[in-house]
């Protein structure tokens, strides 16, 4: 083939490319919706054979973060469907890499914080991840789940409550190195 | 292409985020204990590397398709 229609393939925009850039967030949000990291791995490939396949439904260039968090989002509910509940043998979110690096973020306890998140309802769970970890918008993570914004915000907002609540502290920046710790010591882990 | 990815794996700080009146207000910005702790939970699973079945697989996507496509381009 002429060297210059090789040029043009290989110098094309990459999908490929795009999808790289956004595969640690997309797994993060998949190891927050399984609790597993080896299901998660599962279903960030389905999720990539999925994309794969319709990438002609996609435009380059624009938000591919949330075009792949959705089809993995779909991908995990309607596999739960399909499973019925067999999928709650969940150790929780984010358990196994908490389990191997306890100690990663010092003072700021994660496991106390991991349980807390646990806790939660899934829909509001899911929310405050993509809002406050992933990133997104109120109006992309209204999308990505398929409800109106102002339901995202109220999750969001519930979640966030929650989470004060569990954990006892404000919302402001006020954790010392042992304001949560000693919470941490007087339960019992069995993680 | 390791080193391409390793590369566009680096943090780059978001604009996308600085820009995000609204999250400052939910407490879920850069002041709030909520906030930080969510980050750095989601952020540790983001900062693993990929596995490599993962990669494996979208490196046989990409060669597949740009062979079809060359393939395309020959019988043109």
């Amino acid at each position: 083939m002429p060297q210059e229609a090789n040029d043009r393939l290989e110098n094309q925009p990459s999908f490929k490319r795009e999808m790289l850039a956004t595969l640690p967030s997309l797994r993060a949000f998949a190891v927050s919706l399984t609790g597993k990291h080896d299901k998660a791995d599962d279903l960030v490939q389905d999720t990539i054979m999925k994309a794969w396949a319709k990438q002609s439904s996609f435009e380059l260039g624009t938000n591919i973060k949330a075009w792949l968090f959705t089809i993995l989002r779909n991908e995990f509910y309607s596999q739960m469907r399909k499973r019925g509940r067999e999928v709650q043998d969940s150790d929780g979110v984010f358990t196994e890499r908490l389990a191997v690096h306890p100690s990663q973020y010092g003072s700021m306890d994660l496991k106390d914080f991991k349980k807390a998140l646990d806790a939660l309802p899934d829909d509001q769970r899911e929310a405050v991840i993509l809002i406050g970890a992933s990133g997104f918008s109120y109006e992309e993570a209204a999308e990505i789940c398929k409800c109106a914004v102002g339901t995202m915000k109220s999750r969001v907002s519930r979640a966030r409550t929650r989470l004060q609540d569990l954990l006892q502290v404000s919302g402001e920046a006020d954790y010392g190195p042992d304001a949560l710790s000693a919470q941490v010591t007087s339960q019992t882990q069995t993680v | 292409m390791r080193d391409g990815f390793s590369e566009m794996m680096m943090e780059k700080p978001s604009r996308q985020r600085s820009l995000r009146p609204g999250m400052g207000e939910e407490g879920l910005g850069t002041n709030s204990d909520i906030g930080v702790r969510l980050r750095a939970l989601y952020g540790s699973v983001q900062d693993e590397s990929i596995p490599d079945r993962l990669l494996d697989l979208l490196e046989q996507l990409d060669t597949i398709e740009l062979q079809q496509a060359k393939n395309a381009a020959r019988s043109e």
